[in-house]
C-alpha cells in the first residue's frame, strides 16, 4: 500500500482549489501599470512580396502609440526567430535554415505572417487603426503540397530552391533491401498522418515589461518552458544577458507542445516595451491562434514490410515526407527524424528497417512538435501496416504482432535505440482479456443483425520518453542540453520549497512533485511547496514536453533531496555523537543504527540555520541543495489498446463502442492523475483519428481556421475510456523507475482506431482508409468500394 | 462609452463600456475577474459562460450594455459562503475533472445550470448538454463523472433534509 499522500497514492490535486475558485494565474490575467496592447496585422497572402507597409493613418489614429513594421526590427538588428536544432542530411549537409524574422520583410510566407503590429492605448484602438494600415502586396504562387512542392517551380526561400529542408536517411539500407529480396509477402501501405492544431484552451499571450532603472526586463508568457524562451530569446533574438531578463510563465492553460516553442510575438512585446517605455501586452483570439501556433503533424508516407512465411518481419521502408511549413519552428526538424524514425522498430525484432524522411518548405504555418511528436505518426506507420499485412495473409491482428514481439532486454533496435525494460505481452494481455477480444465476433454478428458494422482495432505503441542524454542529443543537432534541475530549500522549521525547471500546464506538479518530496523525506505533503515557471526562482529548467517531467524533473528532485538528507545525516551524527556512517534516515527521522536515538527532519533543519551546535569546520551552515539529472537514456512506456466500433455503412458514422488501454508506465506516483492523463491523450488521438483536419486550399489559404470549421472533440463525441496500468516494468535507469504518461493516449489510440474502421468496412474490399473517419470519409470510400466490387 | 451597472455575485458594480464591449471583457478588464476566460471568437468553446438572470449565457455573445441592470453569476462567487468548494466544485476535484483549469470556469457555471434544470442527468444527458464546453485536456470522461457524482451528493443531501 502507498504510504498515505506518498507514491501511489490518487491525492487530489491541490492546484484545483484555485482553478475551480476562478482564481487561477493565466498570463492575460496580469496586467501591469500603464500597459498597452499591441494588435498585430497579419499577412491575408499565403505567398507574396511585401511590396509597401504604410502606416501613416494607423499612426495618427486615436490611442495609438507606435506602430511597428519588419524595417524596424531589421533597423533595430533584431535576429530571427531562432531553431532549436539542427539535422545533417544524408550527405553531410546541414539542413537549408532561412531566416524566420520577427516581423516580415520583403515577402510573407504563410497565411498569418505577422506584417505589422499596432500598439496603442487600447486592445480595440490597436486594432481599429491596425485597418487603417496600407499594405501593397504582389501575390506570388504558393507552395501548398509538400508531395508537389520539390518540382512546383516556386520557391518558399531562395536558400531552398527546390524547398527541401533536409532530405535525411537513418538505418541500414542495403540489409534492408536484401531482406526485401528474401521476403515471402511485402505489404505496402501510402497514407497521410493528417495536419492538426493543437488548441490548447488558452490562447497564446505575451506581456513584456521593460525596467529602464535596472535596465531589466520581464516577460510574462504562455510557455511550457521559460528557461528555454529566455535562453532562444535573449541570446539569439534580442541579446539580452539572462541576468537582465525574467521569463515568468504562470499558469498556463494547456500546451500539447504547441507552448514549447519561442514566438515572434514574445520578442516582440519584450523589445517593444523598451522601444516606448511601457509595458506592452498581446494576446491571440482564437482565429490568430490557427495561424500563428505552430501546427502538428502533417506527414505523407510510403511504407512497406517484408515478412516471412510465418509472418515473421524482416525489414521495413518508409518514405516519408514531412512539412515544416515556412519557417523552421523551434525544435521542427528533430520530430521527423529523431522522434520518428527512431521508433521504427516499434514493439517488434524487426531486424532491418530503413527510413527517409524529406522535410519539406510550404507556405503554410511552421509546423512542430504536437502531444506524442513524431512517435505518434511512427505508430501509426507500423500499426496499420501490421493489420494490413494480417488482413493479407490472413493471420489474426494480435497474433502477428505476438509472432514479433521483443522478448530480450536491453534491446538494440536497428534505429539508434536501446529499450532498457518492457513486457509487451503482458499489456497486450491484458487489454485483450478487458476488452473482450475473444467475445468480439459475436458482438459483430449482434451489430449485423441490427444493420451495423462492428469492427476491432489492435494498436501496441512503445514511445520514447524524456528525451536524454545530452551528450547524445547534441550528437543529434540539438542545440540545447536535456536535464532537468530542481532545488530544495529546507527551511529553518522544516517546511519545503521545491524549485523544479518542470513546469506545469495541467499535469499536476504541484501534487505529484509534492508526493515524490513527501515520500522521501517522511514529512506531510502541505509541508512542501512546489515552485515553478519563473526564471528568477528556479536554478535552470528545460520545461515540460516528451513526457519527461517525472521521468527527468522528479528524478532531478530526488537527486536534491539525496543530497539534502547526506548532509542532514552529518548534522544528525554530531548532534547524536554518532558516526556518521551510522545514522540512517526513515520516516522523516535520522537515527541511530540499532538505537533509540533520533532527530527529527525539523530538528536537523533548524539546527543547520542556528548553528549553536554545529559541525561548522566540516558543513556550511544552512540545508538547501540543488542538483542536475541528465539521464542516461530515454525511457519507453509501451502499451496495447483496442478500440471497437460501429459504422452506419447507411450514413459512414463511426461510433467508437468502447476503447480500452492498457500501458505500463513503470513506476506510478499518482494513478488518478496518470488516468486523466491517458484520457486526454485517448481525446486528442480520437481526435485526430475521427475528427480533427487542418485543412489548406490550393492557394494557401486555411479552410479550418476557427472551432466553426476545426472539429475539436466534444463531450458528445467521445465515450467513457477504459483505462488501465499493469503491473509494468519500472525504468531501469531512474531512480523513481518512472517513464512517462502524458503522450500515450495521443500515441496509442489513432491507428486502433483506424485498424477498427478498417475492420468494420473490409467486407466491401477496403484494407485503408486515411485519417479522419468523418462520415463523408468513410460514405465515400464504402461507396467507391461498392461501386468497384460491383464492376469487377 | 455609456455607465453601466449590474449586479455581479450579489454586489452591485459599475463600469464604463463601449457599445461593442463584451460582457466577457467587462467582467474581465472593467470587474478585474480574471476567472471568466476566453478561449475563442466565435461562441463555440464555453470558457466564458457566466450566469445572466439565472441562466447559463456565453458572455462573449452578449454586450455588457445589453446587461445594464442584470444579475451576473461568476465563477469567483460559486464556491461556499465560508470558502470552501460547493458541492459541485468539489466533485471536479474528487473526479479530476480538470487539468489545466482554462475551461473549468465554464465548465462548472454550464454544469451547475444543468443540475438546476435535471437534477439526475444521465452520462447521455450531461454529455448533450456540455457540447457548447470544449475541454482540451480531460476527453470529458471525468467531468462527466463529476456531474454525475455532484448529482448524487445533492440527491442524497436533499433526501436526508426531507
Amino acid at each position: 500500500m502507498p504510504k498515505d499522500g506518498g507514491i501511489g497514492a490518487s491525492v487530489v490535486r491541490r492546484e484545483d482549489t484555485r482553478f475551480l475558485k476562478g482564481k487561477g494565474r493565466y498570463t492575460d490575467d496580469m496586467n501591469r501599470p500603464g500597459q498597452t496592447y499591441a494588435y498585430i496585422l497579419r499577412s491575408s497572402l499565403a505567398h507574396a512580396t511585401l511590396n509597401n507597409v504604410d502606416t501613416a493613418a494607423a499612426s495618427a489614429a486615436p490611442g495609438v502609440i507606435r506602430v511597428f513594421t519588419g524595417e524596424d526590427i531589421t533597423a533595430a538588428g533584431l535576429g530571427g526567430v531562432p531553431c532549436g536544432w539542427q539535422i545533417t542530411d544524408k550527405h553531410g549537409d546541414p539542413m537549408k535554415e532561412p531566416l524566420h524574422p520577427i516581423l516580415a520583410v520583403g515577402k510573407v510566407r504563410h497565411v498569418g505572417d505577422p506584417i505589422a503590429v499596432v500598439v496603442a492605448e487600447t486592445y480595440e484602438q490597436a486594432r481599429d487603426a491596425a485597418e487603417l494600415i496600407d499594405v501593397d502586396m504582389t501575390d506570388l504562387p504558393a507552395v501548398v503540397n509538400m508531395r508537389t512542392a520539390e518540382t512546383s517551380g516556386h520557391q518558399v526561400h531562395e536558400e531552398a530552391p527546390d524547398n527541401v529542408c533536409y532530405d535525411w536517411e537513418l538505418g541500414d539500407k542495403e540489409g534492408t533491401d536484401a531482406a526485401f529480396a528474401n521476403a515471402h509477402h511485402i505489404t505496402t501501405l501510402e497514407f497521410i498522418n493528417n495536419r492538426l492544431v493543437a488548441n490548447p484552451m488558452e490562447p497564446r499571450c505575451a506581456l513584456g515589461d521593460y525596467d529602464e532603472n535596472d535596465e531589466h526586463y520581464t516577460l510574462y508568457t504562455t510557455s511550457q518552458n521559460p528557461h528555454v524562451i529566455r535562453l532562444l530569446m535573449g541570446a539569439f533574438v534580442l541579446n539580452i544577458p539572462e541576468h537582465k531578463l525574467r521569463v515568468y510563465a504562470p499558469d498556463v492553460g494547456g500546451g500539447f507542445g504547441s507552448k514549447i516553442y519561442h514566438y515572434a510575438e514574445e520578442a516582440f512585446v519584450t523589445w517593444a516595451s523598451k522601444q516606448i517605455r511601457r509595458p506592452v501586452k498581446w494576446t491571440a483570439d482564437r482565429s490568430e491562434a490557427f495561424i500563428s501556433d505552430a501546427h502538428g503533424r502533417d506527414h505523407v508516407t510510403k511504407a512497406e514490410l517484408a515478412m516471412d512465411a510465418e509472418g515473421k518481419f524482416l525489414g521495413l521502408r518508409a518514405d516519408t515526407y514531412a512539412n515544416m511549413g515556412a519557417y523552421l519552428s523551434t525544435f521542427a526538424p528533430c520530430v521527423p527524424t529523431w522522434l520518428h524514425a527512431t521508433l521504427l522498430a516499434g514493439q517488434y525484432t524487426t531486424p532491418m528497417v530503413h527510413a527517409r524522411v524529406r522535410a519539406m518548405f510550404t507556405n503554410t504555418v511552421p509546423v512542430d512538435a504536437y502531444r506524442g511528436a513524431g512517435r505518434p505518426e511512427a505508430t501509426y506507420l507500423l500499426e496499420r501496416i501490421i493489420n494490413k499485412a494480417a488482413q493479407e495473409i490472413g493471420l489474426d491482428q494480435a497474433e502477428i504482432r505476438r509472432r514479433n514481439f521483443i522478448r530480450t532486454f536491453p534491446y538494440d533496435t536497428p534505429v539508434a535505440l536501446q529499450y532498457d525494460t518492457g513486457d509487451y505481452d503482458a499489456t497486450l494481455n491484458a487489454v485483450m482479456e478487458t476488452a473482450d477480444y475473444a467475445g468480439f465476433e459475436a458482438r459483430r454478428a449482434e451489430a449485423a443483425s441490427r444493420g451495423k458494422l462492428r469492427g476491432i482495432g489492435l494498436s501496441c505503441y512503445i514511445e520514447a520518453c524524456g528525451i536524454a542524454p545530452s551528450a547524445l542529443v547534441g550528437a543529434l543537432g540539438a542545440r540545447a542540453g536535456l536535464y532537468e534541475a530542481a532545488t530544495i530549500r529546507v527551511n529553518p522549521t522544516g517546511s519545503v520549497s521545491v524549485m523544479t525547471g518542470a513546469h506545469s500546464h495541467g499535469q499536476g506538479h504541484e501534487t505529484t512533485f509534492a508526493q515524490v518530496v513527501s515520500d522521501a523525506l517522511g514529512i506531510p505533503a502541505d509541508q512542501i511547496e512546489i515552485i515553478h515557471g519563473d526564471t528568477d526562482k528556479i536554478p535552470f529548467g528545460m520545461g515540460t514536453y516528451g513526457s519527461r517531467s517525472l521521468a527527468v524533473g522528479g528524478s532531478a528532485i530526488v537527486k536534491a533531496v539525496d543530497k539534502v538528507v547526506a548532509k542532514g545525516k552529518k548534522i544528525a551524527a554530531h548532534l547524536l555523537e554518532a558516526a556518521e556512517s551510522d545514522i540512517i534516515f526513515e520516516d522523516g527521522q535520522y537515527k541511530v543504527a540499532g538505537t533509540d536515538k533520533a532527530k527529527a527532519f525539523a530538528e536537523i533543519s533548524l539546527a543547520a540555520y542556528v548553528p549553536h551546535n554545529y559541525p561548522i569546520d566540516e558543513i556550511e551552515p544552512g540545508l538547501e541543495e540543488t542538483a542536475f539529472y541528465d539521464p542516461k537514456n530515454f525511457t519507453y512506456p509501451a502499451g496495447s489498446y483496442l478500440c471497437e466500433v460501429e459504422v452506419d455503412p447507411e450514413t459512414g458514422k463511426v461510433e467508437i463502442v468502447a476503447m480500452t488501454a492498457s500501458d505500463d508506465f513503470g513506476n506510478i506516483v499518482n494513478p488518478m492523475i496518470v488516468e486523466g492523463q491517458v484520457h486526454g491523450g485517448l481525446a486528442q488521438g480520437i481526435g485526430q483519428a475521427l475528427l480533427e483536419n487542418c485543412a489548406y486550399d490550393e492557394h494557401g489559404q486555411l479552410v479550418s481556421g476557427s472551432f466553426m470549421d476545426y472539429a475539436m472533440p466534444l463531450a458528445v463525441d467521445l465515450p467513457n475510456f477504459v483505462v488501465e496500468t499493469v503491473e509494468g516494468t519500472p525504468c531501469t535507469h531512474n531512480p523513481l523507475g518512472v517513464k512517462g504518461c502524458g503522450e500515450a493516449g495521443a500515441i496509442g489510440s489513432p491507428p486502433a482506431l483506424i485498424n477498427a474502421v478498417v475492420d468494420a468496412i473490409k467486407g466491401y474490399g477496403i484494407d485503408h482508409i486515411d485519417m479522419p473517419a468523418t462520415s463523408l470519409n468513410v460514405w465515400t470510400t464504402i461507396q467507391n468500394a461498392s461501386a468497384k466490387q460491383a464492376a469487377e | 462609452m455609456a455607465k453601466i451597472t449590474m449586479t455581479v455575485n450579489g454586489k452591485e458594480h459599475s463600469g464604463e463600456a463601449e457599445g461593442r464591449t463584451l460582457l466577457v471583457d467587462f467582467i474581465r478588464g472593467e470587474l478585474g475577474l480574471t476567472g471568466t476566460h476566453v478561449g475563442c471568437d466565435t461562441s463555440q468553446c464555453g470558457a466564458c459562460v457566466v450566469h445572466v438572470n439565472g441562466e447559463s449565457v456565453k458572455s462573449c455573445s452578449v454586450f455588457a450594455q445589453a446587461c445594464d441592470g442584470a444579475q451576473i453569476a461568476t465563477i469567483e462567487g460559486v464556491q461556499n459562503n465560508d470558502g470552501t468548494l460547493n458541492v459541485l466544485q468539489a466533485a471536479f476535484q474528487e473526479h479530476h475533472g480538470l487539468q489545466c483549469g482554462f475551461c473549468t470556469p465554464g465548465m462548472v457555471m454550464s454544469a451547475s445550470e444543468l443540475l438546476k434544470v435535471n437534477a439526475a442527468p444521465s452520462e447521455a444527458e450531461i454529455r448533450e448538454w456540455l457540447k457548447g464546453n470544449i475541454c482540451r485536456c480531460t476527453g470529458y470522461h471525468n467531468i462527466v463523472k463529476a456531474v454525475q457524482s455532484a448529482a448524487a451528493t445533492m440527491a442524497g443531501a436533499a433526501q436526508a433534509a426531507e
